[in-house]
């Protein structure tokens, strides 16, 4: 069993703080990712689980012992860091095989180990070599195989793919997720890069300015996402945000968004969303999937509306196509047969099922 | 365009022809004493005093050479620079590798006060520290008995104090270049501090380690104020003084011998010097460009 | 596989000895034991003495006295002092100005040669440094021996009159401050080839599309890239050159005459050989002052170039 627990844990550089307090219960076996952008604690709360920074508040429990006080070294847990940190003079067998003689770990376990890590990771071939006779991807192995052969109770993960060329990272990012699947440890991985978040995780974590803003399953942040931080972060184009009010018009209540633009609000919703008509700063929340080339079609709460495009990115089975509503820049993504050109009006269908009312002062999605 | 890039062939070629010119003469200017070292070495006392033609060797001898190979006195003299030299080393390496160590990775309460201390010792030179030395090696002998003046022992007490503050500077910019996520990935792996020295640090500055070995090797090798000020004996003697108390009589030079024993004496620092170059260089332009 | 049980990361709970184990297991205890040999060297064997030496500087002859500012007052009424002290400045800044201005050149003509050759012109030109400088001074006094002098030879050759390289005394002064340069200047060399080779190229090559010649080139981009490299070799220099006492001491003893004594021989001369160590800790300390004002610059140097970086 090997959960890890934080509570109320809190961080401060001198009298600047990095962590403000944050809860999370990582489950036995999860793979949860902490991700949010640079300089939201992600980065100091895993450092924090390794014990490679002190902690200011808080406790941080592993197995349900608190282990503020323990060394790293006592706390039974693996680190794959973000530049692989292998020592350089050192063969792979011998990096993979340095914690271990450490410990005066038996030879032979120490062997049957390393072996094992190296087949689950395929670098058996590479146990002799030194790590400046390795590319990026097979160094980054060599440090996962670092951390397997320990069996620690915990892994985490520093951005590992960061150093990494984009086609290499899509293909290390199934090889972690394969190691994990085999390994079955408890895993805390931090990234910046929200694709890798939704890609790996069972739970995903988003930080924001040293707080958690939300914890969930990786659909449920993309589909409900509790604030606009976290709707803006995660999906990529990211989500619309466009100023709007809330008016009764003619018995129905409408989303009015400027321009002339205005949609009625998914009935569904009207009752939930009355209470919030009149409020000075709302946003319209739609993300560009739901916002498409027209379609004759009828669909509930599916409106049209024409804009002349600005800009045209052709991504081959899609074309995004930017446009401005009331001064507010809007991504859309349309099906290249729709014909979008820059500089030309196109009908456009919004697809209300998928808005979200935010409240701009809070933050908060209503 | 060709012509532009002829002219800025000729260019090229009048700045080569001017640059060899003036190393060639800088060569000259930097060989002729070492040269002219071997050349008076080569001869016998008889030819030089004829004082012939002092840039040609009319008949050329090893006596010099085996004389003092030979000779007792000067093998003695070897000797103790050796024992002293390697001593020194040792003892250096010992105390700057630590230091640095500590000073380089792991903050403690006035490690940055200590390490521009370091430095600054380099500020207090030994011409300002002979003669107060002396008169506490003095006071020493009368207090405890135990004898610090003319024993050669007594370098390797004090040229510490001139390898180590340097050698240690070395160490520190060596250490600080390997990546602090090193140190972590050891500690994860359980290691303690003794053990990310010895196994990690040391292996992967080594080249800096040699480096800083030669620059105290050499140190220790050509000093000459504290051994004339502190060792008198003919038994006692390193070789810079030895050579110079023993070798001038009085007024008679044996110019023939002295700068045989001259050229032995320069032989060790050179030949390292020949073999490891790079690492010698590498000593001298650390302390600069990385601290 | 196997896992560690959940309590073994636990210390025993138990008074003062754990405390004590704890204590040494700290980060900051053992960083301090791990500096401990370097402090304690610096303390006994730098720090005491030069104070020792401030304390010395007050006694009378035999040391059985306090006489105060004794020695300082007699020293300043001393004509030979006053010499001494012109001369070592006068030593100190021509040597430093000339090694470095060597070095300067050399540095650049052997970065103008293709890389390849670099290697064996550096390896060349090193070797006055690392010959250790008693013995290539012995050289320098054979080449200027008064009756058998090398140099003299040549010039009697080529119709010129012998010099008394270090009989005359002007002629004496050059001679020490000559060889204290052909020791000095490699080491220039290499700091400064070293600093040339990190000056990126680009540079030069906007500079050129700009239309600037090589004199422009090196006052506007070389020197100040290599500010801070000149600096620190200088005042690191002008201490060591000011200390120097092989040299002086090797060649001519500080004469003819007291007339190339400089602190340190003077110092060793009259404190060692002339029996006085009081008054040879006073002439000492007379350098201290100048070296502090060294450090200054130098502890100033580097802390702006830390806040730079």
């Amino acid at each position: 069993m090997a959960r890890v627990t934080l509570r109320a844990l809190v961080k401060n550089f001198d009298d600047t703080p990095a962590v403000r307090s944050i809860d999370l219960d990582v489950l036995d076996k999860e793979f949860v990712v902490l991700v949010g952008p640079s300089g939201c604690g992600k980065t100091t709360t895993l450092r924090m689980i390794a014990g490679l920074e002190d902690i200011s508040g808080g406790e941080i429990l592993i197995d349900g012992e608190v282990v503020n006080d323990v060394p790293p070294k006592d706390r039974n847990i693996a680190m794959v860091f973000q530049n692989y940190a292998l020592y350089p003079h050192m063969t792979v067998y011998e990096n993979m095989s340095f914690g271990l003689r450490v410990k005066k770990v038996p030879k032979d376990e120490i062997e049957r180990r390393v072996q094992n890590a190296a087949r689950i990771l395929d670098i058996s071939e590479l146990l002799a070599r030194k790590p400046k006779q390795l590319s990026g991807g097979q160094r980054q192995r060599v440090a996962m195989g670092r951390a397997i052969v320990r069996d620690p109770k915990v892994f985490l993960f520093d951005e590992p793919l960061s150093n990494l060329d984009a086609k290499l990272r899509v293909q290390m990012r199934t090889e972690i997720k394969r190691v994990h699947q085999k390994v079955r440890t408890t895993t805390v991985y931090v990234t910046h890069d929200q694709v890798e978040a939704m890609t790996l995780a069972d739970r995903v974590v988003v930080m924001h300015a040293g707080r958690i803003e939300q914890v969930g399953a990786p659909n449920d942040l993309y589909h409900a996402p509790a604030t606009k931080f976290v709707a803006g972060f995660i999906g990529s184009p990211g989500m619309n945000f466009i100023p709007c009010g809330l008016e009764e018009r003619a018995g129905v209540l409408n989303v009015v968004l400027g321009d002339g633009l205005a949609f009625p609000v998914p009935p569904e919703r009207a009752n939930r969303y009355r209470g919030h008509a009149g409020k000075p700063r709302l946003l319209c929340g739609l993300r560009p999937e739901h916002i498409s080339g027209f379609d004759p079609q009828p669909v509930a709460n599916r409106h049209a509306f024409e804009r002349e495009i600005d800009v045209t990115e052709p991504m081959g089975m899609e074309t995004l196509v930017f446009f401005r509503i009331n001064g507010t820049d809007l991504c859309g993504r349309t099906n290249p047969a729709a014909g979008a050109q820059p500089g030309a009006r196109l009908k456009m269908l919004a697809d209300l099922n998928h808005m979200h009312l935010i409240d701009d002062e809070s933050g908060r999605i209503l | 365009m060709a012509a532009i890039r002829a002219s800025m062939k000729a260019d090229r070629r009048r700045v080569l022809v001017m640059s060899y010119s003036f190393l060639l003469l800088f060569v000259v200017f930097f060989l002729t004493p070492p040269v002219y070292m071997l050349i008076t070495s080569l001869k016998t006392n008889a030819e030089i005093s004829a004082a012939a033609a002092p840039w040609w060797i009319a008949a050329p001898t090893l006596g010099n050479y085996i004389e003092l190979l030979t000779s007792p006195t000067y093998l003695r003299f070897f000797r103790n620079s050796v024992l002293v030299s390697v001593l020194v080393v040792i003892i250096t390496m010992a105390i700057s590798i630590p230091a640095a160590f500590a000073l380089s990775r792991m903050k403690f309460w006035g490690s940055a006060m200590l390490a521009t201390g370091v430095f600054l010792t380099y500020l207090i030179p030994e011409t300002l520290l002979f003669i107060p030395l002396f008169q506490i090696f003095v006071l020493v002998h009368e207090f405890t008995g135990i004898e610090l003046i003319n024993r050669w022992y007594v370098l390797v007490l004090l040229y510490p104090t001139l390898t180590v503050p340097f050698c240690t500077w070395i160490m520190i910019g060596y250490f600080a270049s390997i990546p602090k996520e090193l140190d972590e990935a050891a500690i994860m792996d359980g290691a303690g501090y003794l053990q990310i020295l010895a196994k990690i640090f040391v292996p992967v500055a080594l080249p800096g380690i040699i480096a800083a070995t030669i620059f105290a090797f050499t140190v220790s090798w050509a000093q000459f104020l504290y051994p004339l000020a502190f060792t008198t004996s003919a038994d006692q003697l390193v070789l810079p003084v030895g050579i110079i108390t023993t070798l001038i009589r009085g007024d008679v030079y044996t110019w023939a011998q002295i700068m045989t024993g001259a050229l032995l004496g320069a032989a060790p620092p050179l030949i390292i010097y020949a073999f490891l170059m790079d690492y010698y260089i590498a000593g001298l332009t650390a302390g600069a460009t990385k601290g | 596989m196997d896992r560690l049980p959940a309590g073994a990361a636990r210390l025993p709970v138990t008074g003062r000895r754990v405390a004590l184990r704890r204590f040494f297991r700290r980060k900051s205890t053992i960083a301090f034991l791990m500096a401990l040999p370097l402090i304690l060297i610096i303390a006994a064997l730098v720090l005491y003495p030069a104070l020792y030496a401030i304390h010395l500087a007050t006694l009378n002859k035999s040391m059985e006295r306090f006489v105060g500012f004794g020695n300082f007052e007699f020293l300043f009424r001393r004509e030979t002092f006053w010499m001494v002290v012109k001369q070592s400045v006068v030593f100190a800044v021509s040597a430093v100005l000339f090694k470095a201005l060597i070095g300067f050149c050399v540095a650049h003509f052997v970065h103008n040669v293709p890389v390849k050759g670099q290697r064996k012109w550096r390896g060349m030109l090193l070797i006055p440094w690392v010959i250790p400088p008693a013995m290539s001074t012995l050289a320098w006094l054979w080449l200027f021996d008064p009756s058998y002098s090398a140099f003299n030879w040549i010039l009697e050759r080529i119709g010129l009159a012998p010099v008394s390289w270090l009989g005359q005394p002007n002629w004496a002064r050059f001679s020490v401050i000559l060889v204290n340069v052909w020791v000095g200047a490699p080491f220039f060399m290499i700091m400064y080839l070293a600093a040339l080779k990190s000056v990126p190229e680009q540079l030069y090559e906007a500079a050129s599309i700009d239309g600037a010649n090589w004199w422009q080139k090196l006052w506007y981009i070389t020197l100040p890239m290599m500010r801070n490299v000149i600096a620190i070799t200088v005042l690191f220099s002008l201490i060591v050159t000011f200390a120097n006492f092989d040299i002086v001491r090797i060649l001519t003893s500080g004469g003819p005459v007291d007339q190339t004594h400089v602190f340190a021989t003077w110092a060793f001369k009259v404190g060692i050989e002339g029996n006085d160590l009081p008054l040879g800790a006073a002439v000492s300390l007379f350098m201290f002052p100048i070296l502090a004002i060294a450090a200054i610059f130098i502890l100033r140097d580097i802390t702006r170039r830390g806040t730079e970086t």
